[in-house]
């Protein structure tokens, strides 16, 4: 049986910058929202459609570091902007618009864009939008029903507001970085990781959602101050739990686990890794069965799950000789088997040859006029009825502006040139934006 | 309190995290979650820790405290015929199913959406697995460090001479639960109009490939330029931020995140505004001078601590941050000043403070109603409102289905 989108003719202006913002907006577009990117030719959004908007072609020609902000064949090309793969891998479905807000008339064109438009999403430090003016009583004047909602990292009140800091400090403000290390006694290992990006997009859909539901039963719009920082630290539930019932400060367990024995070990070539948990005595039967019940794993100090915990070491050393000589695909499928949960660390070139993905048909081709056809991540669930396509590639800058200004707000062809010579609007960057 | 979610009604047969954390959401909202419970043990997160006052006890674990705040708990054993039955009869009033039972245990129950559909056309079923619910690993067993090794940017955690590192212990598990929420509750938006029911079939492998943390954007640089995204010694990103790395501060770190567009900003903030004029920073980013700036720096931290640092350097406008224990943020003024901790009275622990509302919402937001349940806690009440009897009640434990 099949569906409507869930969010059809729901209409999203989404002013969202770098990992969490845009992801959320895709989200929403995905489910069904006409999402309407705004930008600018003015000024590019540090790090969001690439680290800078013209990256100079020798930082990427021999470059081989990976990252968020890579260009096809090391290419950043005539418009690199869109070109860049954070900003197209989070761009599907979504139209893309520009417009000056530092102008009076880019202004009254904005609130003119309200006027028609359910839920405005923004994660903005909060100067941004004090900038411009913007703000939610403002919109209300445009259109009393309106949802907005404003992610920063902290949030728009409390002492933090106007900290600066990217999204990976707010983890070490939020805990997150201390217990995720080798050691807490060493932080100077730290991985940059951005889980508080996937909480808080999620948040900044979940938000829209939840207000979009209640405008429906109520008539009201409403304002919601998300600290995308919020969102992360209840997955950090344990800790606050621990400090609060017992006083307790956990620590980072590295690849440990408060009850199984696990670890991640090194398998045969360059860099190949497998991660494998053994939380019982059942798992730990299979994983002897597994190895051919070999003489060590018959020796004392690994007999019960206790003694196993007390020589982790020493079984770490065990299971690395034995895992060091082989495949590590081929150790996945002979622990599984016994069922031991094991499972190799995918490199993106595994990841792209998984054969449960391609069973699974996760990764979705989409063809963009800037960068060709391409395999992209796909849809992080599956639906059986409700439909789950790529109506859109990841958009140009400004590449939708005939169809939302002319279309939508009846701009006339006369004043439309006009906006484009004024440099309210365009698809490229002025020539001295960073 | 009218809630958001207060019209939503949803069966929550999942356990451990991420399925009851993905309910947890949708309940602090407003949602009305009846939790399913084994008899007798109830979910497996109730023999985890940590516990209060380190007592291994069902109703102490803080693990299930806290993913089980506002849901309404029963037990029941869907292995019995008598409790398949009331399963359906609970399936028939609901718009909302999550379970995060392993792939085939809901069909060999008799409780595949082919067959829960026919009971209830509106029902949206959320199934959430390691794998999906299809393909060659369907039956794998996984975790939290699994998962992230074979879904997530694992790879690319730790730094080059070590092996790859795990983040926090489980928080990939919550991280799933928020996405899980997201889809469910997007679907269900369809469904509230529509009316037809649908199937979501959520893999956690799936789900972290394609969210935002790292993974889909190095994915698709691969695909782009073949680039993989190898670990990073942290110190090679002084290439684009100022000065190196973390410092210590005493007992404590601190993270400076400075682009070098904001060296002169940092500078000022130093109390050496002339140094922008120096010689040797007049390339901020060249790395070889990098120890001549760290010195600078650490010089300037002298004996300040971490508070002290962090403060000054953000009113002068410059991106340091501390790194703080979960202590350190429990006791901090910004997000006690925002309300976000609360407090929680449960029959058990008593009062304990609990992490609170993730989203601020101005109208019918986050509120906590009532505390995790007691095992089988709400059997009378939830039964009963089936036409369940007193007498009904007391076979039904005596034949051990509830």
């Amino acid at each position: 049986m099949k569906k409507k989108l869930p969010l059809e003719g729901v209409r999203v202006v989404a002013m969202t910058v770098v990992f969490s913002g845009p992801f959320s907006a895709m989200l929403l577009a995905d489910l069904g929202a006409e999402v309407i990117r705004l930008e600018t030719i003015h000024h590019h959004a540090n790090v969001t459609r690439g680290i800078i908007a013209r990256p100079p072609q020798e930082m990427y020609t021999n470059n081989y570091d990976g990252g968020y902000w890579q260009y096809p064949d090391r290419t950043v090309g005539e418009y690199p902007y869109n070109r860049c793969t954070l900003f197209n891998v989070n761009g599907r479905n979504k139209h893309a618009v520009t417009l000056d807000l530092s102008r009076e008339k880019g202004i009254e064109i904005f609130k003119d864009l309200m006027k028609i438009t359910d839920i405005f999403i923004e994660n903005n430090s909060p100067e941004v939008l004090d900038k411009f003016g913007i703000n939610y009583e403002m919109m209300c004047d445009a259109n009393p029903e309106i949802i907005m909602i404003s992610a920063p990292g902290y949030g728009l009140s409390g002492p933090y507001r106007d900290w600066r800091g990217y999204g990976n400090n707010v983890e070490g403000v939020l805990s997150h970085t201390w217990q995720s290390q080798y050691s807490s006694d060493d932080l100077s290992t730290r991985t940059p990781s951005l889980v508080m990006d996937s909480t808080g997009g999620c948040g900044m859909t979940m938000a829209a959602m939840m207000a979009l539901h209640h405008r429906e039963k109520t008539g009201r719009g409403q304002f919601v101050d998300l600290a995308q920082g919020q969102t992360l630290m209840p997955c950090l539930g344990e800790g606050f739990m621990d400090y609060s019932m017992n006083g307790r400060v956990q620590t980072a367990m590295g690849n440990r686990h408060p009850v199984a024995v696990q670890g991640c070990y090194e398998c045969k070539g360059d860099d190949n890794w497998i991660a494998i948990s053994i939380s019982n005595d059942g798992e730990w039967e299979g994983f002897c069965r597994a190895l051919g019940n070999p003489d060590w794993t018959i020796d004392k100090k690994f007999t019960d799950s206790l003694s196993r915990r007390e020589h982790h070491d020493d079984l770490d050393e065990n299971i690395t000789n034995w895992t060091s000589t082989q495949d590590k695909f081929v150790v996945m499928k002979r622990l599984q088997e016994e069922g031991v949960p094991a499972g190799p660390l995918l490199s993106e070139k595994d990841a792209y040859n998984d054969p449960h993905l391609k069973d699974r048909e996760f990764f979705v081709e989409i063809t963009q006029k800037w960068t060709g056809t391409h395999n992209y991540p796909g849809f992080p669930w599956k639906t059986s009825r409700t439909p789950q396509e790529v109506r859109l590639p990841p958009p140009g800058l400004g590449e939708h502006n005939e169809y939302v200004f002319k279309e939508l707000l009846n701009i006339s062809d006369e004043e439309y040139a006009e906006l484009e010579k004024e440099k309210y609007i365009g698809t490229e960057y002025l020539p001295d934006v960073m | 309190m009218e809630q958001v979610l207060s019209d939503v009604k949803i069966l929550d047969l999942s356990w451990y995290i991420t399925g009851p954390y993905c309910a947890k959401i949708l309940a602090d909202y407003g949602a009305d979650i009846i939790k399913v419970e084994k008899p007798g043990e109830g979910d497996p997160a109730r023999a985890m820790g940590p516990f209060h006052n380190d007592e291994p006890h069902p109703e102490k674990s803080g693990l299930f405290l806290h993913l089980n705040t506002n849901k309404r708990g029963i037990t029941l054993n869907l292995k019995s015929k008598t409790g398949k039955k009331i399963i359906k009869e609970l399936v028939s009033d609901v718009d909302i199913l999550i379970n995060s039972f392993s792939p085939g245990v809901m069909e060999r129950l008799g409780l595949s959406f082919d067959e829960l559909i026919k009971i209830n056309p509106k029902l949206v079923m959320t199934s959430i697995s390691n794998f999906g619910q299809t393909g060659p690993y369907r039956d794998y067993k996984s975790n939290d460090l699994i998962s992230y090794a074979m879904g997530g940017s694992m790879l690319s955690t730790g730094i080059p001479s070590r092996e790859p590192v795990n983040l926090a212990r489980n928080i990939k598990m919550y991280e799933c639960g928020w996405l899980a929420a997201t889809a469910t509750l997007g679907v269900w938006m369809g469904t509230y109009r529509d009316g037809i029911g649908d199937h979501i079939d959520f893999s956690i492998m799936e789900a972290l490939s394609g969210s935002t943390d790292r993974r889909s954007a190095q994915l698709l640089g691969y695909n782009y330029c073949g680039n993989a995204s190898p670990r990073l010694d942290p110190k090679n990103l002084r290439r684009f931020f100022i000065p190196t790395n973390v410092f210590p501060v005493k007992d404590d770190w601190v993270l400076p995140s400075i682009v070098p567009a904001r060296w002169p900003a940092f500078a000022k903030a130093l109390g050496r505004p002339e140094l922008v004029k120096d010689p040797r920073f007049k390339d901020i980013s060249d790395t070889s001078k990098a120890q001549d700036l760290d010195d600078i720096f650490r010089e300037w931290i002298g004996d300040k601590d971490k508070e002290e640092v962090c403060s000054e350097m953000q009113s002068l406008g410059s991106a340091v941050t501390p790194i703080n224990t979960p202590a350190d943020i429990m006791n901090s003024e910004h997000f006690k000043e925002r309300g976000f901790w609360v407090e929680i009275d449960h029959p058990a622990t008593g009062k304990l403070t609990y992490p609170g509302a993730p989203i601020d919402m101005s109208d019918g937001g986050f509120a906590i109603r009532r505390p995790a349940p007691l095992l089988g806690q709400y059997n009378q009440e939830v039964y009963e409102n089936l036409g369940y009897t007193k007498e009904d009640l007391i076979t039904l434990r005596g034949q051990k289905v509830i």
